[in-house]
């Protein structure tokens, strides 16, 4: 597919459609690399609890950039593209680790823990002959540098000096939502990594569409756990780069909007209910609740049920979606088993998380050959506002909203 | 030096259980566990760190059952089968009564459309019991996969 099938003079007016080849042309894979990911945006990068003490790293990735964070000398963090500016090699080749200092493999160049370049081996040369110039400046050279935030413990760098300081940027509403869940330190329960058949954003939007969740995930309609007749809402920041939905414990009695369909199954039962056991642990009505981040973060609070996800671009029609289970440092042994019994609802094997990971790829198939065809947006009206429903594809309305204004199309 | 009837019974018993995900007898997959049981299905990095959670966790007969009946009855996902390839089971000393085994697997996934793909290798880390009726069963099984990475979903068990 290296034909030019770009048709932005297309797009249609509004945000109720979204043309296929936004999915499929890697001009605009291209294009997102440089407009989004390091551009104006909060990428996130990592939790703090990877990086606890001075020295310590870990890896990760703004879009297809590989990124280092690591624990400086005064307790702060910063972050670097893992490049040497060397030759382009990587500066570090593991997840995670503690260093005093980080060494390039390929020429030995060093680099202090927030990516300056300090030394660079034979500089001067041996027995006076070879070495760089004198007027090389070490200072003029170093892997690009990333702005760090956190909030709550999650850590997010821009390459961009435009991005508006992070709760600005998200709003107050979506902040207070992370605020919410992650109200107290972390322990990571475990990590897993889900290749995806598709382009990345069929994913963010997947994640924002309160539609689909109880219509293609039996589990959810069948247990109870989240229906569109449930309360609950969708809140969508006013530029849309941030996102929160949320379901409210069911309503008494029975519910008969979903007769006759397939997730409607009324004859499953589960055999160890002990799944669906759960503690009120925010003490709110709040049963179930998704935010995300624009361009790939998502924060998940299914019941006991807690994971970051991150989302990276892998090509056009692949995506990595990294998992990072989550429970509090205090959680108490039963809360703790609960948590990790939710888990089977999430993941590559979760009872909801598995449909999840394969509708992209059924779309990505759906569309090959829809380059001059779009897909319809239009549940609960045109705009990208906060609803008081969630049979409404306003939050997917707001990813392209924001997607479209980085993008300039 | 584990007798070599343990040994010849432990490999028995796995060549029955990957048997019988691989023809599909999934129903019959829960009879390999005692009750209470664990069966987890992880990561050798989520080990190496102490990550206590899987991508599937079940501690009863039951919540295998419901793997199952979710897995026919709930979950979308496209037709397909695995191929495990078993090693030879490494008996350790068993403890409290049980067997402690280790056994290397590798599964082959077969799409509806054909693509084959090496989907999935590990280990087995088992401990064994016996039953009421003599025979083998898994109290407790670890999956510990050598990637962290799963193409897309694991419907199946492994």
């Amino acid at each position: 597919m290296d034909q030019a099938f770009l048709q932005t003079e297309t797009w249609p007016a509004g945000l109720t459609r979204v043309p296929y080849w936004v999915y499929r042309d890697p001009r605009i894979a291209q294009d997102e690399q440089t407009r989004i990911f390091q551009g104006p945006v909060w990428n996130y990068l990592c939790l703090e609890q990877d990086v606890p003490n001075q020295g310590d790293y870990r890896t990760s990735f703004a879009g297809t950039m590989p990124v280092v964070v690591a624990r400086t000398e005064d307790g702060g963090l910063a972050a670097f593209e893992n490049r040497c500016a060397h030759r382009g090699a990587l500066i570090c080749l593991d997840d995670a680790g503690s260093v005093k200092d980080f060494h390039c493999v390929y020429h030995a160049w060093r680099y202090d823990l927030r990516g300056n370049l300090k030394s660079v081996a034979f500089r001067h040369g041996v027995n006076g002959r070879g070495g760089m110039p004198d007027s090389f400046c070490l200072e003029d050279h170093g892997p690009r540098k990333l702005r760090v935030t956190t909030l709550c413990g999650l850590v997010f760098g821009t390459l961009s000096d435009d991005t508006p300081d992070l709760e600005t940027w998200l709003g107050p509403q979506v902040t207070a939502r992370i605020r919410r869940v992650l109200h107290k330190p972390v322990e990571i329960l475990g990590r897993f990594t889900q290749p995806l058949p598709n382009n990345w954003k069929l994913y963010m939007e997947n994640v924002r569409d309160t539609y689909h969740a109880s219509l293609l995930h039996l589990f959810f309609t069948t247990f109870n756990i989240t229906r569109l007749s449930h309360g609950g809402g969708v809140m969508v920041s006013e530029t849309g780069v941030g996102h929160a939905s949320s379901t409210m414990a069911p309503p008494m009695g029975a519910d008969s909007s979903y007769a006759g369909m397939r997730s409607d199954h009324q004859g499953f039962r589960l055999a160890d209910p002990s799944l669906l056991t759960e503690q009120d642990e925010f003490h709110d009505d709040i049963r179930l609740q998704i935010l995300t981040v624009f361009p790939g973060f998502v924060l998940q609070q299914i019941h006991n049920a807690i994971a970051v996800r991150q989302v990276l671009p892998r090509g056009v029609a692949q995506t990595d979606l990294h998992w990072t289970y989550l429970g509090f440092a205090n959680d108490t042994p039963d809360l703790r088993a609960i948590r990790i019994k939710q888990a089977n609802l999430v993941g590559p094997a979760g009872f909801v998380s598995m449909e999840d990971g394969a509708v992209g790829g059924f779309v990505q198939r759906g569309i090959a050959s829809a380059d001059m065809e779009q897909s319809v947006v239009e549940m609960g009206g045109a705009t990208a506002d906060t609803a008081e429903t969630r049979a409404t594809e306003a939050s997917v309305r707001g990813f392209w909203k924001a997607w479209r204004g980085f993008m300039g199309i | 030096m584990p007798d070599a009837d343990t040994l010849f019974r432990v490999a028995a018993l796995n060549t029955a259980y990957a048997a019988c995900i691989d023809a599909d007898r999934l129903e019959d997959w829960p009879a390999f566990f005692a009750d209470p049981c664990l069966y987890k299905v992880t990561t050798a990095d989520n080990v190496r760190m102490g990550y206590a959670a899987g991508i599937i966790y079940a501690d009863s007969q039951g919540m295998l059952v419901d793997r199952i009946s979710a897995l026919r009855e709930a979950n979308i996902y496209e037709r397909q089968r695995y191929r495990h390839i078993l090693g030879m089971p490494l008996l350790h000393p068993g403890r409290d009564g049980l067997i402690v085994a280790e056994t290397s697997f590798l599964v082959v996934r077969t799409m509806r459309d054909g693509q084959m793909d090496l989907f999935v290798t590990g280990a087995y880390h088992d401990k064994i019991a016996t039953g009421p009726g003599g025979g083998l069963l898994y109290a407790e099984r670890i999956v510990v996969c050598d990637s962290q990475r799963f193409d897309t979903l694991v419907a199946i068990p492994l």
